[in-house]
């Protein structure tokens, strides 16, 4: 799940991704998430591509990219912690780790750093209730999470 | 003597808490001492406090240990892991663990016990039993077991899942879909998430028996992005039931054709309501439709569609296999079968815990989940996910039903209870109901994409202090327009939680305390 790990942007390839997908019924999110999957988001030029194919507008396209909170249109940080934000963790604490992950960054929720190497976001809910607080770190999930936890992944991210 | 085997769970809660490298440690172990043993990687059973929860086949049953770190797995086979020998970790017979004993696992027969991807495995706990019979009695009789089930929609809405099933039989068309709801979004709940990597079999079974009953040939399951394991175990599932001709264009020899796919959410709530995720099925933005149409007449790309929660979709192979007057007889009033109960939060037993309904909610909280992790007193639970009321202890004696829980102007929703402890601040709840309402609403009806930013923004006044009585009154008159006025149950339900809130612990939105005599 790293940034580093990603393509660069390709025409080529993005219309490969929108061929092998094309046959889909209501193929949009399957494309989109198969583009994010492979270039780390969602590139502008893409939207235009992905209409055409499809025989929408632009705007279609663009309405559904923005519409769903797992599409980025800037590439995210080489590490993406997300935090889970919803009630479950909130009875165990999250906002305090929260806070705390926040500080130790340097960063709000939401942001990326400067220097591109850390994405720190809220995420609502990873069915992870039952050991609470949850997160989802370069894709890898945590359970019962702490601030030990928390200063690993911000050594990891050289903060 | 067969080669021992030894269970880890691949479930996203283990492997959260580390089960991955637990099978590793204990993979290597197995190389370094010579030990010739399967490993075999099930899904949970649902008991999460004691993931992960490693267990080992010896001739009294199968042994559990946990919950265990890499770094004992050293320690474990020193002591006579293999042989189900005593260590601290270890928690004895599994079955006989009274949290297991005492639900009636009916769904969740199979979960933690059985290989999710081995078909055989499957069949010998009864899987396919359903389909045959569905294959045998047809689809019309079919649709009746499952009306005579009394089975209600899982998802929260409590819809008989039999009168949807008839509606899309009824209903002729050259093209009808099975969709099943897994974007179990909602805090608290997991239930959805341990079938599919525990059992995925299971609801590819009912998905299938579902399409026989009405006349529809294709399936989806909308999973949610945030349950990537789920994603991962179905997709290999559903290739190997296509494999075994078990979806295809001759479902055992019936004749008839049935097949599904996955597609993945994008991180909406709102597309857990049904005609949204209609919508993102589609490829569009996730806004809620207007009812009606039905979605049971025109629902998918406009052709009739059965929309089923997954686990009202996965009961359907028990209630065929033993049939609909089996399942009815569990249950209480007009909530029939069981429910899968998720005890969450900050709970010292969390997991899953299916039972007849019927359960008080005390029971639950304190019986089964054994009170607060923090070991702090309870203060409230809220029930039924971001939507669902906050309840005080006031009302524990609550039994689990869907009508018992609407008198009290609450909602048992997906199952989920999330358990909070005296430190939490309702008002502060109150708020984030509104705020996850705001980041959450779809924009299509006035009362839910105003009034949750309206209703963050006055509990915040109301939180400061500022003209509180006036603002109290601007907060319920709002929550009344949300809950009248709204399209669906995002901007519909909302003011349960804030409502609940306020009624039951005025003093945390700056009241002067209660005396006990005027507590309910």
């Amino acid at each position: 799940m790293h940034a580093s790990g990603y393509e660069p942007w390709s025409a080529e390839r993005a219309a490969q991704i929108i061929a092998d997908h094309q046959h889909l019924a209501g193929a949009t999110m399957p494309i989109l998430h198969a583009v994010q999957e492979v270039f780390g988001f969602v590139p502008e030029p893409v939207v235009p591509m992905i209409a055409e194919s499809l025989n929408l507008s632009r705007a279609e396209v663009h309405g559904v990219v923005t519409f769903y909170h797992d599409f980025r249109r800037e590439p995210p940080g080489r590490h993406v912690i997300k935090l889970c934000a919803a009630e479950a963790c909130q009875s165990m604490g999250s906002e305090a780790l929260a806070a705390y992950a926040e500080q130790k960054l340097g960063l709000e929720m939401g942001e990326t750093s400067a220097d591109g190497r850390v994405t720190l976001e809220p995420i609502y809910c990873l069915g992870l209730c039952a050991c609470a607080p949850s997160a989802l770190i370069d894709g890898r999930l945590v359970g019962r999470l702490d601030r030990d936890t928390i200063d690993e992944i911000a050594a990891e991210a050289g903060r | 003597m067969s080669t021992p085997r030894i269970f880890v769970p691949n479930d996203a809660t283990a492997i959260a808490c580390g089960a991955d490298r637990v099978a590793r440690a204990f993979a290597d172990a197995f190389a370094a001492r010579g030990i010739e043993a399967v490993i075999v990687r099930n899904g949970s059973r649902g008991l999460f406090w004691l993931e992960p929860l490693v267990e080992v086949e010896t001739p009294a049953g199968r042994v559990g240990y946990g919950p265990v770190k890499a770094s004992d797995v050293t320690g474990l086979l020193d002591a006579g892991f293999m042989d189900g020998k005593a260590h601290p970790l270890c928690v004895g017979v599994v079955e006989e663990l009274p949290y297991l004993k005492k639900q009636t696992r009916l769904t969740f027969a199979r979960c933690g016990i059985i290989d999710p991807l081995s078909l055989d495995d499957y069949k010998a706990h009864g899987g396919y039993l359903g389909l045959a019979k569905a294959v045998q009695i047809g689809p019309a009789a079919t649709v009746e077991e499952v009306f005579q089930s009394g089975l209600r929609g899982r998802g929260g809405a409590g819809f008989p899942t039999g009168i949807k099933w008839r509606t899309v039989a009824a209903t002729a068309a050259d093209q009808k879909y099975i969709v099943c709801n897994a974007d179990e979004g909602d805090s608290g709940t997991f239930a959805d998430r341990l079938i599919m990597e525990a059992d995925p079999f299971c609801l590819i079974e009912g998905m299938t028996i579902a399409g026989l009953a009405v006349g529809a040939t294709k399936g989806y399951v909308y999973c949610r992005s945030e349950y990537p394991l789920s994603l991962v175990v179905m997709e290999k599932a559903i290739a190997i039931a296509r494999k075994a001709g078990l979806l295809g264009d001759n479902i055992l020899g019936s004749g008839l054709a049935f097949d599904m796919e996955m597609r993945m959410g994008a991180g909406a709530y709102v597309c857990g309501e049904e005609t949204a995720l209609l919508e993102s099925l589609e490829g569009k933005r996730g806004v809620v439709r207007a009812k009606p149409p039905l979605p049971a007449i025109k629902g998918l790309f406009q052709k009739p569609t059965v929309i089923n929660n997954l686990i009202s979709l996965a009961t359907v192979p028990v209630i065929l296999e033993k049939g609909g007057a089996f399942y009815r007889d569990f249950g209480m009033g007009r909530s029939r079968g069981t429910m899968p109960i998720q005890l969450a939060g900050n709970i010292k037993y969390g997991g899953l815990f299916e039972t007849a309904f019927g359960i008080p909610l005390g029971e639950l909280v304190y019986d089964i989940g054994g009170g607060t992790a923090s070991g702090r007193p309870v203060k409230a639970v809220q029930a039924g996910g971001p939507l669902g009321a906050y309840l005080p202890i006031s009302q524990f004696d609550t039994p689990f039903d869907y009508e018992a829980f609407a008198a009290k102007d609450a909602l048992i929703g997906h199952g989920g209870i999330v358990v909070f402890d005296d430190t939490a601040d309702m008002a502060h709840m109150a708020r984030f109901a509104m705020e996850f309402c705001a980041h959450e609403s779809c924009g299509k009806c006035t009362p839910c994409r105003i009034g949750s930013t309206r209703g963050k923004e006055t509990l915040d006044k109301i939180i400061a202090g500022e003209r509180r009585e006036a603002n109290l009154a601007i907060l319920t008159d709002l929550c009344q327009t949300m809950k009248l006025g709204s399209l669906c149950a995002l901007g519909g339900f909302t003011p349960y939680p804030v409502i609940s809130a306020l009624t039951h612990f005025p003093e945390d939105f700056g009241a002067a305390p209660r005396l006990p005599a005027a507590a309910e």
